[in-house]
């Protein structure tokens, strides 16, 4: 019988010929992301082993990202240990260069490899062909030491994408088209695969895009098969695949979805759930107080030029925030090179250092009681971006920056 | 007397603060405005929230301690630093009946004016008392510790007149009629 | 008797002579009103029972502490503040457009002349351009709002005088640094520090800002600046013989005199935790550092940004330290942009954060925790200031900053 992607990928890092759904196996890691949402606990539990150990330090990669700069007394201790630690250890570590999964991204990951990141949009690097899934703390720690981890071979959602996206439709609308279908817990333990014609007009950015929400339809991990575009990638930033794996035509797929890219339209999701989305025409005149293009989701250049090219000559609205946080240094370099950064500020936007920013709610830009945020950050949860009783939309760059000059949430080919 | 109590005599039935006893907490010199109140609590909303923070970096502890009545003793320059008139509103909060300290930084004076916070200026009585020691203040005379008496000065015209009123807030309700 | 230039500015408000120690009420030409304050302004307004601002059009509000806001009740104070100007028909609000002490000159509001009172001690920074300004409490604030006029005591005048050529490495956050550990930080508690001198007049009007933002840290009611040709581009004034009066007379009586040779200055630090505890960086050379800051109204401006820029071009931060730049406001960020600077800044590895106050207020922007040391090139070392009360702050120019970034420790220059 034939084996899916994620089956082969596992079964590659467990070293054994082949392995189903539902099958548990013990498997060697090739790389441990982790970040300063929960690095400082990790630290705690390791000191309190017996034998503190680590199984392959070259396998680490720590980064500060989420409260970047620092903001309280607390986040700068939880800094300091991380930093520390990594010093002490020789850990691969970034502070301030930019959100952990970009960084990542252009630095790190790999065709073929099986990754635990301490964050749940681990998933994302499954936009090259690699096996990436968040775990908690406790995972990562036994990981560390012992080098290796259990995991349960998930079933596996095939998508099969055809067609293109209409111009002003974006991946960011893709992706939240496909989590409203199946629901927030669409895709508990799977993994999503996405294939077909239409993946050769995605960018990467797209595709990291795609891969990285595909938590919030409750996957374990998100995959793509490693095409040209891919591979440009890795050779622009210098890297070469560990192993090209793709599902054989006779694997056994959970689940089969078929979506016409051609019928996708510009879409928000409304407050508090990540699947409830609409049309972007039914939320149009809800007032926004802040607007935000960043994230591991929405930071890249890519997404960057959509906001300037829609904002240039133009202002955001009085009394709105519009934050604009390139994903990483790289991203931060290149929209200065092309002139996006001074396009955003000659707007009125506010251009931060690259972080997690809002997106994270508390760092940078938090929202205060009954305020409204419209985010290209990947979660809209109840609180998310600060105060309890305060909305977040989630909409692609063009919407966002649309947004952002209006004032209230209007979908981009209207201004 | 026990700590926190403090006797009030109205020598004057117009003005209420005339000549009472407070027990001394002793800080040092240039006690500067992000002691007095951390920027991180500025933004409370009421003084009642901020009032557990004040003095923290410096004696986490203080606000606890300080009873209604109870005294600061400092040395120079002290309230430096920033404008924020929540410094003098959380000391006054705290029940803080007079700060006597060498001297006082500009802006922190006015605010303490402003707020009906009385503030004396004395150069002596600094070095020679000990945190809990008992004063006797009578106020535009002298404060009294250990025996030993320390002259005071009163403030000019013009400030009293803005203490009197109780505070600056009072003042101006007062000129638009309300009081 | 001949007058100080604080007398002078004063007087002509008043309209007669004035002499030190006299309490007079002047019509007031600036409100600032940054966001920690604007509720409390608002709310002491209210309370006072006044029904109109007295001059909308001299009350600038700007929020800078809380951007980008770090904490839930943030955007409270922009709410009050938006609501206010709305009510009373206050047009000068600036949003997310820097730091309040660079914007009301900046921005063209405060000229040479003006007498000016903001809510925050910095405000004395607008003496730069021979202004009168200081920093007032809000209840104040919300007076002046509903009368337009405050009363003050006239200060005494210090007289500094700097003359000669500076070393190539000393700025003029040096100077300000070594003036204050002479008169130390209550040395000019009430009174009016008047610079002047051959190496003054030949500073650039950004570099007599650091100068004048700082006089507060000697506690000082003002530090103030003749105005001249430089000060008048700056403000887009003719430099005309209402500004040339400007000027203390000859026989002006000031209550000190210093005088420095500007070829006596040295790079200097203040020291943890006193404004007034400096040292020069030849004493401090080897503090291990974990983290630098540049910016804040004190020195977060483009030159200041260019400086740093020149000894980092083509190096970078150490491993393990962090440096974060924060520029003054929008208008230096964009400047800084397209001249190069923030491009050479990312190169050097420098965090580049959006502009407002930053660390310097403690509220983010780069807090550290117990045992950490930061160079940092704004106006406070306070205990606390950026953290816990174990953190360690040197005061310095950008200059040292920037030096001791690459190398990862205070090093002589």
């Amino acid at each position: 019988m034939g084996m899916t992607m994620a089956e082969k990928i596992i079964a590659a890092a467990a070293g054994v010929k082949s392995c189903k759904a539902g099958d548990i196996e013990t498997v060697t890691l090739d790389r441990l992301m982790s970040n300063d949402g929960t690095t400082h606990l990790t630290i705690d539990m390791y000191n309190n082993l017996k034998h503190p150990h680590i199984a392959d330090v070259d396998k680490l990669v720590w980064i500060i990202d989420h409260n970047i700069p620092s903001d309280s007394p607390k986040t700068a201790a939880s800094h300091k240990k991380m930093r520390d630690f990594a010093k002490e250890h020789g850990i691969t570590f970034y502070e301030g260069e930019g959100v952990c999964h970009q960084v990542m991204m252009e630095n790190h990951v790999r065709p073929g490899e099986l990754i635990f990141g301490a964050d749940s949009h681990t998933c994302a690097y499954g936009a090259l062909g690699a096996f990436g899934t968040g775990v908690g703390c406790t995972d990562y720690l036994y990981a560390m030491v012992t080098g290796t981890s259990w995991l349960l071979v998930p079933e596996t959602i095939r998508i099969n994408l055809h067609g293109k996206l209409r111009e002003g439709v974006y991946a960011r609308d893709l992706i939240l088209t496909i989590i409203g279908r199946i629901s927030a817990n669409g895709a508990n333990y799977k993994a999503m695969e996405f294939v077909g014609d239409g993946m050769a007009h995605l960018s990467m950015a797209d595709r990291i895009s795609i891969c990285n929400l595909c938590v919030e339809a409750g996957a374990k991990t998100a995959l793509m098969e490693v095409d040209d575009v891919a591979l440009d990638y890795l050779k622009e930033h210098g890297r070469q695949p560990k192993a090209i794996f793709k599902s054989d035509d006779d694997a056994v797929f959970s689940q089969v979805i078929d979506i016409d890219m051609a019928e996708i339209e510009p879409i928000v999701a409304k407050p508090h759930f990540v699947d409830s989305v609409v049309p972007v025409s039914e939320c149009e005149g809800t007032k926004i107080d802040e607007a935000f293009l960043g994230s591991c989701n929405n930071g890249r250049i890519e997404d960057l030029r959509v906001g300037a090219a829609i904002i240039k000559g133009k202002h955001v609205a009085d009394k709105v925030r519009f934050l604009v946080v390139p994903a990483s240094r790289a991203v931060y370099k290149q929209a200065l090179k092309e002139g996006l950064l001074d396009i955003f500020m000659e707007a009125g936007a506010m251009v931060m250092n690259p972080n997690c920013s809002v997106c994270w709610g508390a760092c940078q830009g938090v929202i205060g009681e009954g305020e409204t945020l419209i985010s290209t950050g990947t979660r809209n949860f109840k609180g998310r971006a600060g105060h309890k009783d305060s909305f977040v939309y989630l909409a692609s760059a063009a919407t966002v920056t649309a947004s952002a000059v209006r004032g209230y949430i209007i979908s981009a080919d209207k201004i | 007397m026990a700590s926190g109590s403090f006797e009030k005599v109205y020598l004057d039935a117009d003005k209420e603060i005339e000549l009472f006893k407070a027990k001394i907490w002793k800080l040092g010199d240039d006690i500067d405005t992000d002691i007095i109140l951390p920027t991180e609590y500025l933004a409370y909303e009421t003084v009642e929230e901020m009032k557990p923070y004040a003095f923290s970096p410096l004696r986490p502890e203080l606000a606890g301690q300080i009873q209604p009545g109870d005294m600061i003793v400092a040395g120079n320059n002290f309230g430096c630093g920033s404008s924020r008139e929540q410094a003098p509103e959380v000391v006054k909060a705290l029940g803080i009946s007079c700060i006597v300290a060498k001297s006082y930084a500009r802006i922190f004076f006015r605010n303490a004016i402003n707020n009906g916070l009385l503030l004396i200026e004395q150069p002596d009585l600094y070095d020679e008392v000990n945190e809990g020691d008992i004063a006797e203040v009578e106020t535009g005379k002298e404060i009294k510790v250990n025996g030993k008496s320390y002259t005071i000065a009163s403030l000019p015209d013009n400030l009293l007149e803005i203490l009197e009123a109780g505070g600056l807030v009072k003042a101006m309700r007062k000129k638009n009629g309300l009081e | 008797m001949g007058h100080t230039l604080v007398e002078k500015i004063i007087g002509n408000k008043v309209g007669h002579d004035v002499k030190p120690g006299d309490i007079v009420t002047v019509s007031v030409d600036w409100c600032m009103i940054d966001d920690i304050m604007v509720p409390f302004a608002v709310q002491k307004f209210e309370e006072m029972g006044f029904s109109k601002v007295a001059n909308p059009d001299s009350v600038v509000l700007i929020y800078d502490h809380f951007l980008p806001a770090t904490q839930v009740d943030d955007s409270r104070h922009f709410r009050v503040g938006d609501e206010f100007a709305e009510k009373y028909g206050i047009k000068n609000v600036h949003r997310t457009d820097g730091i309040c002490h660079q914007l009301m000159t900046e921005a063209g509001y405060v000229k040479p002349g003006d007498i000016a009172f903001g809510t925050d001690s910095h405000t004395v920074t607008y003496g730069c351009v021979g202004a009168f300004s200081t920093g007032i409490g809000y209840t104040e604030m919300a007076g002046i709002l509903g009368t337009g006029e405050l009363w003050i005591k006239v200060p005494e005048s210090i007289k500094i005088e700097i003359d000669g050529t500076l070393p190539g490495n000393v700025t003029s956050k040096d100077i300000i640094l070594r003036i204050i550990g002479d008169l130390t930080a209550s040395g000019a508690t009430y009174q009016s520090l008047e610079f002047t001198g051959s190496t003054v007049d030949a500073l650039s009007v950004a570099s007599r800002m650091t100068m004048s933002n700082m006089a507060v840290e000697a506690g000082a009611k003002c530090g103030i600046f003749v105005p001249d040709e430089k000060t008048c581009d700056y403000c887009k004034i003719p430099y005309d013989d209402k500004i040339k009066a400007l000027r203390a007379d000859d026989d002006a009586k000031y209550s000190r005199i210093l005088r420095y040779r500007a070829e006596d200055f040295v790079p200097v630090c203040a020291c943890p935790s006193l404004v007034d505890n400096i040292k020069p960086v030849s004493e401090l050379a080897g503090t291990k550092v974990n983290q630098v800051f540049l910016g804040s109204c004190t020195n977060g401006r483009l030159e200041d940004l260019r400086a740093a820029a020149a000894i980092l071009k083509g190096k970078h931060v150490v491993e393990f330290v962090k440096m974060i730049v924060t520029p003054a406001s929008r208008k230096i960020y964009r400047e800084a942009l397209h001249d190069g600077t923030i491009e050479i800044l990312s190169d050097a590895g420098c965090i580049i954060t959006t502009p407002g106050c930053g660390l310097c207020c403690g509220r983010g922007g780069g807090i550290l925790s117990d045992d950490e040391v930061v160079v940092a090139t704004n106006n406070r070392n306070f205990l606390g200031r950026m953290g816990t009360s174990k953190v360690k702050i040197y005061l310095a120019s950008p200059v040292t900053a920037a030096k001791s970034a690459i190398a990862g420790e205070i090093v002589n220059s």
